[in-house]
């Protein structure tokens, strides 16, 4: 079991939470001009990596506000130091 | 025409939470039909500012705090997002107050009493209690009066409201399709209590009965 820090609320368990997957993945500013091939890309590719990834979390059974932490995904260890303003964006 | 005729989400589970009940242990009660607003509005703008003044205390800006006047709580349920609990009927006059406030302003107000009903769950046994299906840290160095949390209980999504930490008393604000699994699962956790109570009862008329 997880314990991830909600900017909001404080640490939580992971049952409370719903995953968002990979962030910062910005929304074409054109999507109308992308091929196939892009769209796809944007829809679908995300990062995989070994060690420190950001990625989104909605706190579902509680206060229901999306925000952003850093993860090792070998450890599962969470990176608190990241500014409420930087996580809650 | 058919009389208007309402029934709260635990009117089935009066008997279940009032047999679970304990003296001296833990009570376990409905409280039905409180007024339930939802108000969101940006609380750094003129208007949340006006509502304070209209409800007469300025809205919770802490994660899990509980605003009270005379009539209300006010229940802090994200960072720009209120519940509003107040007697039966009121909801009215609640949504008025808050709409006026608000003006044309961006914000909303929304009568959600029916959403959820309440538990209220007292005595020197009801964090332990609450415990048996709850991870947060119910006690009071860490949840105390006037706080409240969003979170699970038996699994269930429920606020946690804290009325008093002194003489423990909280109110567990379940969504009505829920709430009879929830009642169920409250009256089953605290059976011990009364288990516990008989066996002492009966170990004392034991105990009577020898000295005869
Ligand atoms: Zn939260």
């Amino acid at each position: 079991m997880m314990l991830i820090p909600c900017p909001w609320c404080g640490p939580r368990n992971e049952t409370e939470f719903h995953y968002g997957g990979q962030a910062d993945v910005p929304y074409p500013a054109e999507p109308q001009e992308l091929s196939d091939v892009e769209w796809a890309r944007f829809l679908f590719y995300r990062a995989n990596p070994k060690g420190l990834f950001s990625e989104r979390w909605n706190h579902q059974a509680g206060c229901r506000r999306w925000f952003t932490v850093r993860r090792d995904t070998t450890t599962n260890e969470i990176f608190q130091d990241d500014s409420h303003e930087a996580v809650t964006r | 025409m058919a009389e208007l005729h309402g029934e709260s989400p635990l009117a089935a589970r009066a008997e279940t939470l009032a047999g679970s009940s304990v003296p001296g242990a833990v009570q376990l009660s409905e409280v039905a039909f409180t007024a339930q607003i939802t108000l969101r509005v940006d609380p750094k703008s003129p208007a949340a500012e006006r509502i304070g003044t209209a409800v007469g205390t300025m809205l919770p800006n802490q994660p899990g705090q509980v605003a009270r006047t005379e009539q209300l709580q006010i229940l802090w349920m994200g960072p720009d997002e209120w519940l509003l609990v107040g007697p039966e009927g009121s909801a009215g006059r609640i949504q008025a107050t808050l709409a006026e406030a608000l003006g044309e302003d961006h914000g909303s107000v929304v009568d959600v009493s029916g959403n959820r009903t309440i538990v209220e769950v007292t005595g020197p046994r009801s964090r332990e209690l609450l415990a048996k299906g709850c991870a947060l840290d119910l006690h009071r160095r860490s949840f105390t009066s006037d706080q409240c949390a969003q979170t699970l209980l038996a699994r269930a999504g429920v606020v946690v409201l804290c009325r008093d930490a002194d003489e423990p008393s909280f109110w567990i604000l379940v969504r009505a399709s829920f709430a009879r699994y929830l009642a169920d699962w409250l009256a089953d956790a605290a059976a011990e209590y009364r288990d516990r109570t008989r066996q002492a009862a009966s170990v004392r008329t034991l105990a009577n009965g020898s000295d005869r």
